[in-house]
């Protein structure tokens, strides 16, 4: 009998899970060896991970040039009240009515090396919204945008170098990687230090997520410690009485060598 | 400070860095804000037109980049004054964020930036962002027209030529200054590490201690 194959299906032409997982896990297994080797743990992603297949034309193949920062490099730009309304840390006011979805507070301390709060700093945050849905157009997964809720908060540092937003909690999505490819549930963050070379932008993820291990965005952190960082803790000295559970999530940003000075300690008092 | 972090300060006994992660595709509706890109309004007498475009390593131009500036004013002075995110139309905040164009292309408003002393070449800050580059990039544009400043500058001079001239924008006759990113390949950007930033890109191979190696150059290319 002569069977002809079903027509196939263009989804599954795709690179699998299990590709993918293999790819992932060779490339950790790697670090290792290279961590009992002696080598220092990583403590960064990789830009060059092929297992993100959109980083293998877009990471450079030369090494990152060693510079000492100057001038402008070793300041930040200043923001403050003018640029940050305080209602801007609530994501789920933005709208005549409540979002759908797991209210929650995420807060925490963003630090320098040395461990000095980083002051009057900004930090902004985007995310999907509680069907994991952005906003953005580009996004076409077929899951509700929610028309009270659009996932964009900013907020101005504390003296602790705290902050604090009140949102719903994302869920995972789909995307295109490979097939059957979700990420894990995350809030994109972006922050300023003290100096522009400490700027950062990455992604906050939640604690026991089980995607974790599948998707090539998280584990493009070779290091498991290192990929800790970037999961929040469940804290309940944040959850409040019948309103909202509380993440904690500290951030620490690199570099921040530069001498403190005087003329720091005054531009503190402005 | 969650236990993450004090558990793992580093031999130089510096907190162990979050790391980054790529802005991903979807940072259109967050991060760029109105007037982002004009540092200055546009056609006002004292300002010039900053472009390029993003490009990969098949030379292709990126929709879904986002490109930041930080620099100082034309007389070389560091802005201090707030204000970036709501443009007043008169203060000069030296920084500016705008998303590449659907051609690939980004446009910045601004000043050519003065030295900050004298006898220094004066460069604009860049930090590139994009879906696809798992961490933000550092580089410079540098002003092309003072030579002699240009080949004291402590960057450039430890740079082969080749290099060299992708951080050096080029005037065009109207006075804009281009300044072309390109991620890999041929003529590919130089792009920046600093001391204690932590990055295996920066290392001659995956997993190597970047420690002390600053000013040895690229030698090291993967």
């Amino acid at each position: 009998m002569d069977v002809q194959p079903p027509p196939l299906d263009p989804a599954a032409t795709m690179e699998s899970q299990q590709t993918l997982s293999a790819e992932i896990a060779a490339i950790h297994q790697q670090h290792r060896d290279a961590v009992a080797a002696g080598e220092t743990p990583e403590t960064q992603p990789r830009r060059n991970f092929p297992p993100y297949r959109s980083s293998l034309l877009r990471h450079p193949t030369k090494s990152l040039h060693h510079a000492d920062p100057e001038t402008i490099e070793l300041v930040s730009p200043a923001f403050g009240e003018r640029d940050v309304h305080p209602l801007e840390a609530d994501l789920t006011i933005q709208h005549d009515g409540e979002p759908i979805g797991e209210r929650i507070v995420v807060a925490g301390r963003v630090l320098d090396g040395d461990g000095r709060p980083v002051r009057n700093q900004l930090v902004e945050v985007w995310q999907a919204n509680a069907a994991g849905r952005y906003v953005h157009k580009r996004d076409q997964h077929p899951a509700p945008i929610d028309p009270n809720f659009t996932g964009v908060g900013r907020v101005i540092t504390g003296d602790d170098g705290e902050y604090r937003f009140t949102t719903i909690k994302p869920a995972p999505y789909p995307w295109k990687n490979h097939h059957n490819a979700w990420r894990p549930a995350h809030i994109h963050f972006s922050l300023f230090g003290t100096e522009f070379t400490q700027r950062i932008v990455t992604q906050m993820y939640f604690p026991g997520d089980p995607l974790f291990d599948l998707d090539p965005i998280y584990q493009s952190i070779t290091d498991q410690r290192a990929r800790d960082r970037l999961v929040a803790v469940y804290d309940h000295s944040l959850t409040s009485h019948e309103w909202a559970t509380g993440y904690r999530w500290d951030i620490v940003l690199t570099g921040g060598d530069r001498t403190w000075t005087e003329d720091d300690a005054e531009a503190e008092e402005h | 400070m969650s236990s993450h972090h004090e558990s793992t300060r580093a031999a130089d006994d510096q907190l162990v860095p979050t790391p980054g992660q790529t802005v991903g595709p979807f940072f259109g509706y967050a991060l760029p804000y109105a007037q982002d890109g004009e540092l200055l309004a546009p056609g006002h007498p004292r300002s010039i037109r900053l472009y390029g475009t993003v490009t990969d390593g098949a030379g292709q131009t990126l929709p879904d980049a986002m490109i930041e500036i930080w620099q100082p004013d034309e007389h070389g002075r560091v802005p201090r004054e707030t204000g970036s995110l709501v443009r007043d139309g008169y203060t000069f905040t030296g920084f500016g964020r705008t998303g590449v164009d659907d051609a690939g292309r980004y446009t910045f408003t601004t000043v050519d930036p003065g030295a900050t002393e004298p006898g220094k070449a004066p460069f604009i800050a860049v930090a590139v962002f994009a879906r696809g580059l798992m961490n933000h990039l550092h580089t410079r544009v540098y002003l092309p027209e003072d030579a002699a400043a240009l080949a004291a500058d402590p960057l450039l001079s430890s740079l082969e030529p080749d290099r060299r001239e992708t951080l050096i924008g080029v005037r065009e006759p109207d006075g804009a200054l281009r300044f072309d990113i390109r991620l890999q390949g041929e003529g590919e950007t130089v792009f920046l590490a600093f001391p204690h930033h932590h990055d295996p890109d920066d290392a001659a191979s995956p997993g190597q201690s970047p420690h002390g190696r600053a000013g040895t150059g690229d030698a090291g290319a993967q």
